[in-house]
């Protein structure tokens, strides 16, 4: 059964998340890759002020297809974590709680994640069409100039995730391996 | 001589830039199907279903089965007998995948400088490797390439008295570094001899050929088997997240090498395996 949960994500409910639960989001989201996150990190070490509050949000892994007329937006899947690794604690702890991505963190992200009590969510990579459906509506937040790569603002309903991290720092690709592996 | 206009090749590469985009080539839907049915793993048997899911929504509303829509890999195998008319070869495969990922609504993955990263804005150049065959005709594959997957591939230059032992290996530590970032379960094309960059060409190669189906060469198909057995008892499964499908299949290719060389080249590619092909 899958649990549902409502952003923004207090961190009680994300410290009550455990790994291999499967959650349903309902609500607001951000994406953000790549070039966003050096954005985001080049601002604050400039001291600018960011476009957007991160306190209690998640963000998505995403570089959308542009959509099709009549379309909310182009298919949507995760693109892998671990190129954000570098700038998630810096992100984490101006309030950051969850991110939604594919694929193993650093154990610098891991550590951050344990002490704010973030928890780190996996959704299914390539299957975009089937993730766009749960997105209800869209709007470009920042960066517009970066084209796929762009801060958006995203509703969802029912975005299907599983918690592959926990904020005990439990990880579920590690669980989940060795339950499968066969020893030779 | 036989004469084929530029234009034919941009509208042949423009349809196959979306056809591979939207529509998974039917033995990897299959393959993934069978995988379903073996998978013992509750959370990869319902991954697999949402794979299956999301290739009939995809090849249903026309639009990508995964939002990053790759580095457009093309070869080309021209008959020496053609005669390209009407302007540049490659200009006319890249104004295909101008228009392909433009007028398909496709993302456009391609940075100008791999150091300064300016998005082109329409996905080219592509990669292109032609080979000159006998004959006259054109044959072009077009193949997207999502990073997630490639980015996880490898070569290494083995010692030739690690023999197959030693490539089987080195296969078995590229997939296993790779874990769960190039949205297993994968196929992993093998290239193996030849020089550095040929095996990286085979490698790729590999991964076109019907799936599942063994290599001729039967020690080859035995070091594919082994290796794909191996793989999948790496326990890594469906994104990773643990179950006995990690790979739908193990494809190799071999050239003749140096007597002082073993080159290994394992490119890695994700579920969406995509591909089209056309004779013009
Ligand atoms: S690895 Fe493949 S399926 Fe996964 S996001 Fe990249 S292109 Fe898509």
């Amino acid at each position: 059964m899958a649990k549902t949960i409502t952003t923004p994500l207090d961190e009680k409910t994300a410290r009550s998340l455990k790994a291999g639960d499967r959650v349903l989001i309902d609500g607001v989201i951000y994406t953000g890759r790549d070039a966003a996150h050096a954005r985001l990190l080049e601002m604050a070490k400039k001291g600018e002020p960011w476009p957007l509050d991160l306190q209690d949000q998640i963000i998505y892994y995403v570089g959308p297809c542009p959509e099709k007329p009549g379309q909310v937006i182009g298919p949507a899947g995760p693109t892998t974590s671990g190129r954000m690794d570098l700038f998630t604690p810096a992100l984490l702890e101006k309030g950051l709680r969850g991110m939604i991505g594919k694929g193993s963190r650093s154990p610098q992200v891991v550590e951050t994640m344990k002490k704010v009590g973030a928890v780190y969510f996996v959704a299914t990579g390539g299957a975009a069409a089937l993730i766009a459906d749960r997105i209800t509506a869209s709007e470009l937040v920042a960066f517009g100039e970066l084209g796929t790569e762009a801060i958006r603002r995203l509703v969802v309903k029912e975005f299907p995730v599983i918690v592959a991290l926990d904020s005990d720092g439990n990880d579920l690709y590690k669980i989940g391996r060795e339950k499968f592996r066969v020893a030779v | 001589m036989r004469e084929i206009h530029v234009d034919q090749i941009t509208g042949a590469v423009r349809e196959m830039c979306m056809q591979a985009c939207y529509d998974l080539p039917e033995d990897v839907a299959a393959a993934l199907t069978a995988a379903r049915e073996r998978e013992e793993s509750e959370l990869g048997r319902e991954i697999l279903g949402e794979l299956q899911e999301n290739i009939a929504i995809a090849r249903e509303r026309r639009v990508a089965i995964c939002q990053d829509t790759g580095i457009t890999v093309v070869f080309v195998k021209l008959g020496q007998d053609v005669r390209i008319v009407g302007g540049s070869f490659n200009s006319a495969i890249n104004e295909g995948v101008r228009r392909g990922y433009t007028e398909g609504y496709l993302r456009k993955s391609v940075v100008c400088d791999p150091l300064e990263r300016k998005n082109t804005g329409d996905n080219t150049p592509a990669v292109i490797h032609i080979e000159v065959v006998p004959g006259d005709g054109l044959h072009l594959t077009v193949a997207p390439k999502g990073i997630g997957s490639e980015n996880m591939s490898g070569v290494k230059m083995l010692v030739p008295a690690l023999g197959s032992q030693g490539v089987i290996d080195f296969i078995y530590e590229v997939v296993e570094r790779a874990g769960p970032n190039p949205c297993p379960p994968i196929v992993v094309g093998v290239g193996i001899g030849g020089t550095m960059e040929k095996a990286a060409i085979l490698a790729k190669k590999a991964l076109f050929r019907p799936l599942g189906q063994p290599h001729s060469l039967p020690h080859i198909a035995e070091l594919e088997q082994k290796s794909l057995e191996r793989i999948n008892n790496s326990g890594i499964g469906p994104m990773g997240l643990g179950g006995r499908t990690t790979a739908l299949a193990v494809q190799a290719e071999v050239y003749p090498t140096h007597i002082g060389g073993l080159p290994v080249a394992v490119n890695i590619q994700c579920h969406a395996c995509r591909h089209a092909e056309k004779e013009l």
